[in-house]
């Protein structure tokens, strides 16, 4: 079903560090190899020293909303199908200018819809799940 | 150096064509071929007297085009600006740059946009595969400009106690200019509060009237030395003021992944935009102010200096966006969210007749305007006097 999500394209090198964590449950953010600067989205040159050597940095994968919002059509068809969903951004616990932007679920498993949108309070406390879609481990979040 | 820009040009002729939210036959190419003609016309120039050219750079129609279907002369200078709608003021800055320092005498800038299609949308254009920063976003379901700034939005009000009500404000002022203006999408279509609040959403907590005008049309216009204008047709609308902004770790839109995601590019732009202008916000008689989305008034507010950071969402209240009575009369003709949606290029010619003197919506004595350019994108913004 999940098959004509939007999907990365796992070719792009400055991000295939990040997705290959994904797919061994692991959620990382970029490092500065040379001053230590973690960084996200990923990118080739660290802003801090510029240096252009970066390794990746797992994190603890607990996070808070900052925001969210509520889809509702015009959407893409695979979207429209889920319509109403909400859409949530993650501050991280290491770094609360570490942000993503994903899906709020009761499990792994769950549909983008499945969680009341009345419900969701920003500064909620989330952990990050990983969501099998296509050749892809899409980072979503459940409550924690 | 700020001289070089500081009235030394002028805006000489305005043209456009009609606006269709239907959508209208007439290619892109036509369209803004149509409109910087006219725009030459109102100036009472030849067209083989403009040697240069500023387009946004997602113009379907090229320079060889325009320059071959207009009858244009040798052209001298050229450039394209970037990031969608933050780019209109930036073609007109960069022309009068030009102008300014001799690469050309006569330039026009232009926007011609073909958007009425619902097929013709960007956001229903993307690839299966994302390689570039949408990869960031747009799997979760966060597909369009809409649901970005929405996401804003939503911090914005939890940051600073902003309310619907106050992003009602903004949609019902445009919309009550509209309503005065006849070549406006939403002429005859009244809007009351109790609309606004009932409409659908389109992603929460913005509504269909949070949004703009999907339209097609063009509008162009014509840039000249200060001397020059003098001698021509039309009163000459100077270009006091010139200044683009892209801010600290900025993304385009979905700007979540630095440090402050509420200082929008309109902070940097308006630092620059004052520090080599003569005036202070409170002099301005009227703002014409890019509002492809309601959330983007309170964010230029703030960063263009009428209030302070989290005070833009309450300047709307009692009025203060209204002609002719509010503190700062704003997007007098209608603006994207109810004249059209042209990528903002409306709202420069809206502050070109605002200084001429016949806006719909005229502002008494109006002597000097704001006008910017897409916020929340990398931006640019205008001073205009007479």
């Amino acid at each position: 079903m999940e098959k004509s999500f939007l999907l990365p394209d796992l070719s792009d090198v400055d991000a295939q560090g990040f997705w290959e964590g994904c797919a061994k449950g692991e959620l990382r953010v970029q490092r500065c190899a040379a001053c230590g600067e973690v960084r996200f989205p990923p990118r080739p040159m660290c802003p801090a020293c510029r240096s252009i050597e970066s390794d990746w940095q797992a994190v603890c994968g607990r996070g808070r909303i900052w925001s969210f919002v509520v889809a509702h059509p015009p959407l893409l068809p695979a979207y429209a199908e889920f319509a109403p969903y909400p859409v949530v951004t993650v501050e991280l616990e290491e770094d609360p200018a570490l942000r993503m932007v994903g899906n709020l679920l009761d499990s792994a498993q769950g549909d983008i819809n499945e969680i009341d949108p009345e419900s969701i309070q920003i500064g909620e406390a989330v952990r990050v799940v990983f969501t099998p879609v296509d050749d892809v481990h899409l980072p979503r979040w459940v409550r924690d | 150096m700020t001289e070089v820009i500081r009235d030394r040009t002028a805006i000489v002729g305005i043209g456009q064509t009609r606006f269709g939210d239907k959508g209208l036959p007439d290619t892109e190419l036509s369209l803004a071929c149509q409109a910087i003609s006219a725009a030459i016309d109102d100036a009472g120039l030849s067209p083989s007297e403009v040697d240069g050219l500023a387009m946004f750079n997602m113009e379907a129609g090229r320079e060889v085009e325009v320059a071959r279907n207009v009858g244009l002369g040798d052209i001298t200078f050229f450039c394209e600006v970037g990031y969608g709608g933050g780019a209109g003021c930036g073609t007109v800055g960069h022309a009068a740059l030009a102008v300014a320092s001799g690469q050309c005498e006569v330039a026009v800038a232009w926007r011609a946009r073909k958007r009425a299609n619902k097929a013709a949308r960007m956001w229903a254009q993307t690839s299966a595969r994302l390689g570039d920063f949408t990869q960031w976003s747009r799997p979760s379901g966060l597909l369009r400009p809409v649901d970005e700034v929405a996401m804003l939005m939503r911090r914005y009000m939890h940051e600073y106690g902003a309310t619907r009500d106050q992003l009602a404000n903004v949609a019902l002022a445009f919309r009550k200019h509209a309503n005065r203006n006849p070549q406006a999408t939403m002429y005859e279509r009244k809007l009351s509060r109790e609309d606004y609040m009932q409409a659908r959403w389109i992603s929460e907590p913005l509504c269909l009237f949070d949004n703009c005008l999907e339209t097609d049309g063009a509008l162009a216009l014509v840039i000249t030395s200060a001397e020059r204008a003098r001698d021509l047709a039309r009163p000459p609308v100077f270009i006091h003021s010139y200044a683009q902004g892209l801010p600290i770790q900025h993304q385009m839109m979905s700007n979540f992944f630095c440090e402050d995601p509420l200082r929008s590019p309109s902070f940097p732009c308006g630092k620059r935009l004052w520090a080599n202008s003569d005036l202070r916000p409170q002099d301005v008689s009227c703002a014409q102010i890019y509002d492809a989305f309601s959330p983007l008034i309170p964010l230029s507010l703030e960063g263009y200096g009428f209030c302070d950071r989290g005070e833009g969402a309450a300047f709307t209240e009692d009025g203060a966006l209204e002609w002719p009575d509010g503190k700062l009369p704003m997007n007098t003709s209608g603006g994207g969210l109810s004249e059209a949606y042209v990528h903002g290029f409306n709202l420069v010619l809206e502050g070109v007749r605002q200084l001429r003197g016949t806006s719909t919506s005229q502002v008494k004595d109006a002597s000097s305007c704001l006008v910017t350019s897409g916020e929340a994108v990398p931006t640019s913004a205008l001073l205009l006097r007479n």
